[in-house]
């Protein structure tokens, strides 16, 4: 697995797509910290774009990536080696490519602009943290989807509906579904519904540390404890990290099971 | 205000030089301070020198000057008062107070000033005093320089740091403040001001203001306080400033306003509270040039306020940057900087050409249903607010700001020298205190 | 080497292998033959575990091959379609294939044979397709396997690559080795091929030497035999309703 980890990864940090993506956060990054010359403004803008961005970008490239490199895949198929490793080692290597560029193409810009001697350290490491999850669950997803349906078309279609449903689409239905149900209590529901999207997820982290004012206006209980205390980081890393490898368990069981 | 320190000052030094000078230590003549009270004349001082006297609760009725030198200790034991002055003239320097102890009947205190005026207590210690300096039908006097720790637990079993009842003319100036009820409170107080003072951590408000007129208060700082600083029913009380920081909780503000009018609220810091202004059924406050940041919501309007101007204040990475609940009437957003404005400004007159709404969508949906919070920051919710932006269905048509800045007053910068000159407060009164409040600062 | 028993395939409500017993346990060279969608890469891809029999079982060197991966050691594949990660360069790409399958390679007689030296710094995008058939064959000769399977090789090559290509296969065959193609160039099955196994709507139709399917057929060359062998087989099909009757000439 190591090895085709290795070479995918190597082969898709030459392709040019991964410059453009990288080369997109590197500028991107630059000219926020250029003109706005405040770590804490920057790193809230990056909060927002890493939320729509990171998701998108995993989706379409995992996608991308398993179509265009089928027929090697079939030549490594038929090389002695466990099924289960190339894909795993295939799925790492993705991840591993976008979240490097998302790394260098973001934290660079930061580091050198001394985002480690500041107060913004924390909220810098959340957001790397959340770039990274982000582009290893949602390659995993889309990697799943494209393992699933041979057609390309139908594959593409799907992966960005899932990318669709996970950043607007399920938050409108859990929005219409909190004011309709108004009168009951809800903060168990909000905060467990939140669990069932990476995205929702990713973005309380994010409000653990920029909005922490406006959250500790609520009444609630549970909502003080969770989003209070350590707790809520907790869970959510950890829901998170089951995130990443419930998808990865999908791709080892759908890749075991299919024909090539 | 000037004027009141001259004579003040002019009467203590006379009574230095008018009057005699008497010792007290363990192995003095007067090894008690009692006893030195009982023998002392009017206008004389006594010095204190460093050791610990427990005595009870020690009456003051003449003019007298008591100067502790090396802090010696007055320890009430958990069970007593311990200074109650009741008389014209008195000046307390240099003591540290400690131990009165909880009381559910009586409002005991480290010092209480019983209808006097003219009085100064200045650079004392207090440690868990129930009431630390508790003022009451008194006027022309002055609080400063004071440390006052205590380790409150509940609001029903604890007191004020600085308790202010029916007074008149008082200065309270650059205290610090911390573990009690209330930091500074102030019931029917007129005509008196707070300035440089740090209260922090104190259970329920860190200042607290009720049925007084006319006063103002300046250069404080306020943080972490249960609910924050609460003005309520008062009238013409100038804010300016002042710090409000790290307020959070479900009922915690940092700055509560209730029943208030004629009212100033300039050039103060609001950092981090959960809420950073909440006004409700207060009528002619004048809002201006304040920096709201990172505030869960910079203000929040409660039904009943009517002709508010806010204006050139600075709005910066507040979740929400304003609530109103219902419009009112004749209030006025005009000229303010808001972090979220996207609007250009062709003219370059440093104003916006189109108008803003800061009151979102979401933040009407959020009123309505808060745990609805959890989707702050949604593409969902971001699209939601946009075509609320586009055509203004639920929230207030009159909400708005017609002359938005392009950019942000510079003028507030200013406060962060205010607070660095309380974080200096602070440290020095962990020593013999002296910290140099500048009374020319304060006036009136 | 390879035993073959009631392979069957379905994909979706495809079916392709309807019941195929296959043995080649003698060295020499196979010809699988059959028009498109006949089944015949569905049958290599089985053997390499890249399908999934829907029922009956695969044996190599003896053993069943479900969930095996180890075996593959002893078969050298070349795919179809060669296309390979765009942003690698044909030495890496050797370089990796040499990381994945351990134990001794041969590739510079290869490399020097294909004339493929001068583009071991390419990266694999920049290559011409026949060019990356020839990187393709260099994957699959370099390794010492006791089974070869050829899917389509001659795709895209040159006439010299197609005479080196013969060479080389004749050679493995000297070897001793289990040679699989898929092909449709007749021409080369009349060079090469020992055996012929004729596969059609997932039945094989015919099995056994070339001699026997030219003299079978009265015809003299593969290809006229194959046409009546298909003819034949037509006209069985309009006589007979239920059509899957399959004969066996061994």
């Amino acid at each position: 697995m190591l090895e085709i980890l290795k070479y995918s990864f190597f082969d898709l940090i030459r392709s040019r797509w991964t410059y453009i993506y990288c080369g997109f956060y590197l500028l991107f990054t630059l000219s926020l910290l250029w003109l706005s010359n405040d770590l804490s403004k920057v790193v809230i803008s990056l909060m927002n774009v890493v939320l729509l961005l990171c998701p998108l970008i995993a989706t379409m490239f995992g996608v991308m990536y398993y179509y265009n490199s089928r027929e090697f895949t079939e030549l490594l198929l038929a090389q002695p080696m466990k099924r289960t490793s190339i894909f795993l080692g295939q799925y790492l290597g993705l991840a591993g490519s976008l979240s490097a560029s998302w790394l260098i193409g973001t934290g660079v810009p930061f580091v050198l602009y001394g985002v480690f001697g500041s107060a913004q350290a924390g909220n810098f490491l959340t957001l790397m943290l959340i770039g990274v999850a982000l582009s290893f669950i949602f390659s995993a997803l889309a990697f799943l989807i494209a393992l699933k349906n041979e057609n390309r078309i139908k594959g593409f279609g799907l992966a960005i509906l899932v990318w669709l449903f996970f950043a607007v689409v399920y938050d409108g239905f859990l929005l219409l579904s909190l004011s309709y149900f108004n009168e009951y209590p809800l903060e168990k529901f909000a905060l467990a519904a939140s669990m069932f999207n990476p995205i929702d997820l990713s973005r309380i982290l994010i409000l653990l540390k920029l909005d922490i004012s406006a959250l500790m206006g609520f009444t609630g209980a549970v909502f003080r404890k969770f989003l209070g205390t350590g707790l809520g980081m907790a869970v959510s890393l950890g829901v998170l990290a089951v995130w990443v490898l419930l998808p990865t368990w999908g791709i080892r069981r759908v890749s075991l099971r299919k024909d090539f | 205000m000037k004027k009141f320190i001259a004579i003040a000052s002019i009467v203590f030094w006379s009574n230095f030089l008018l009057g005699n000078t008497l010792e007290v230590c363990p192995t003095c003549t007067f090894s008690t301070l009692k006893k030195a009270i009982e023998l002392a004349q009017p206008c004389d001082t006594i010095f204190v020198k460093k050791g610990t006297y427990e005595e009870g609760n020690i009456l003051i009725d003449k003019d007298l000057t008591l100067v502790g030198k090396n802090l010696p200790i007055l320890d009430g034991n958990g069970n007593s008062e311990i200074l109650t002055v009741h008389n014209n003239f008195f000046h307390l320097e240099g003591f540290l107070i400690q131990n009165i102890g909880t009381s559910y009947t009586e409002d005991r205190a480290g010092v209480r000033m019983k209808e006097c005026q003219n009085f100064t207590l200045k650079n004392n210690r207090f440690l868990d005093a129930f009431f630390a300096i508790y003022l009451e039908h008194s006027k022309d006097g002055v609080v400063e320089g004071n440390f006052v720790k205590g380790h409150a637990k509940d609001e029903a079993g604890s007191g004020n740091a600085i308790h202010l009842w029916y007074c008149e003319n008082i200065s309270v100036l650059g205290n610090h403040v911390t573990g009690h009820r209330d930091g500074i409170y102030l019931e029917f107080v007129n005509n008196s001001h707070i300035a440089g003072n740090l209260s922090e951590g104190n259970l329920r408000y860190g200042l607290h203001f009720m049925f007084s007129n006319h006063d103002f208060y300046r250069k404080n700082t306020f943080r972490d306080n249960g609910a924050g600083v609460a003005v309520m029913y008062s009238k013409q009380i100038d804010m300016l400033q002042n710090v409000f920081e790290k307020n959070w909780g479900a009922a915690a503000y940092g700055l509560l306003l209730k029943e208030i009018h004629d009212s100033k609220i300039e050039q103060n810091e609001f950092r981090e509270n959960t809420v950073g202004i909440f006004a409700e059924t207060s009528n002619r406050l004048k809002i201006n040039s304040n920096h709201f940041t990172q505030n869960g919501w910079a203000m929040k309007i409660s039904g009943g306020c009517q002709e508010m101007v806010v204006h050139q204040n600075s709005f910066v990475s507040n979740s929400f940057d304003l609530a109103v609940q219902t419009s009112g009437t004749a209030n006025n957003f005009d000229g303010n900087f808001w972090g979220d404005y996207a609007g250009y400004d062709l003219d370059k007159d440093g104003v916006g050409d189109v108008p803003y709404r800061p009151m979102k969508l979401f933040s009407y949906v959020v009123g309505r249903t808060p745990e609805a919070m959890v989707l702050l920051r949604s593409l969902f919710v971001d699209i939601l607010n946009f075509s609320e932006k586009v055509s203004p269905v639920f929230t207030p048509e009159n909400v708005v700001d017609n002359r938005p800045l392009m950019k942000q007053n510079v003028s507030i910068a200013e406060n962060s020298s205010i607070q660095k000159f309380n974080e200096d407060l602070s440290l020095t009164s962990t020593s013999p205190i002296t910290p140099e409040v500048n009374s020319g600062q304060v006036n009136h | 080497m390879i035993s073959i028993h009631h392979l069957h395939k379905s994909f979706g409500k495809n079916h392709v292998l309807k019941g195929v017993d296959l043995d080649f346990d003698k060295p020499g060279i196979t010809a699988v033959l059959g028009p498109n969608g006949s089944g015949k890469t569905t049958l290599i891809k089985s053997i390499l575990g890249m399908v999934l029999p829907s029922e009956g079982t695969i044996e190599v060197a003896g053993k069943n091959i479900k969930g095996q991966w180890k075996y593959r050691r002893q078969i050298a594949y070349l795919p179809q379609i060669a296309r390979f990660p765009d942003n690698l360069k044909v030495k890496e790409l050797l370089g990796m294939i040499k990381d994945l399958r351990v134990g001794p390679s041969d590739e510079e007689l290869l490399i020097d044979q294909f004339e493929l030296r001068p583009f071991l710094d390419s990266r694999l995008a920049n290559l011409s397709g026949g060019t990356r058939q020839k990187v393709n064959l260099v994957l699959t000769f370099m390794y010492d396997c006791p089974i070869i399977i050829l899917d389509e090789p001659t795709a895209g090559l040159d006439p010299i690559s197609m005479v080196r290509l013969k060479e080389l296969i004749e050679h493995q065959r000297a070897l001793g080795k289990t040679i699989l193609i898929t092909t449709h160039v007749m021409s080369l099955v009349e060079e090469l091929a020992d055996e012929v196994v004729y596969l059609l709507e997932g039945h094989i139709h015919f099995r056994g030497s070339l001699k026997t399917l030219k003299e079978t057929y009265g015809e003299a060359s593969v290809e006229r035999a194959i046409a009546s062998l298909l003819e034949r087989q037509k006209g069985k099909l309009e006589f007979s309703s239920n059509g899957h009757q399959t004969f066996v000439l061994a």
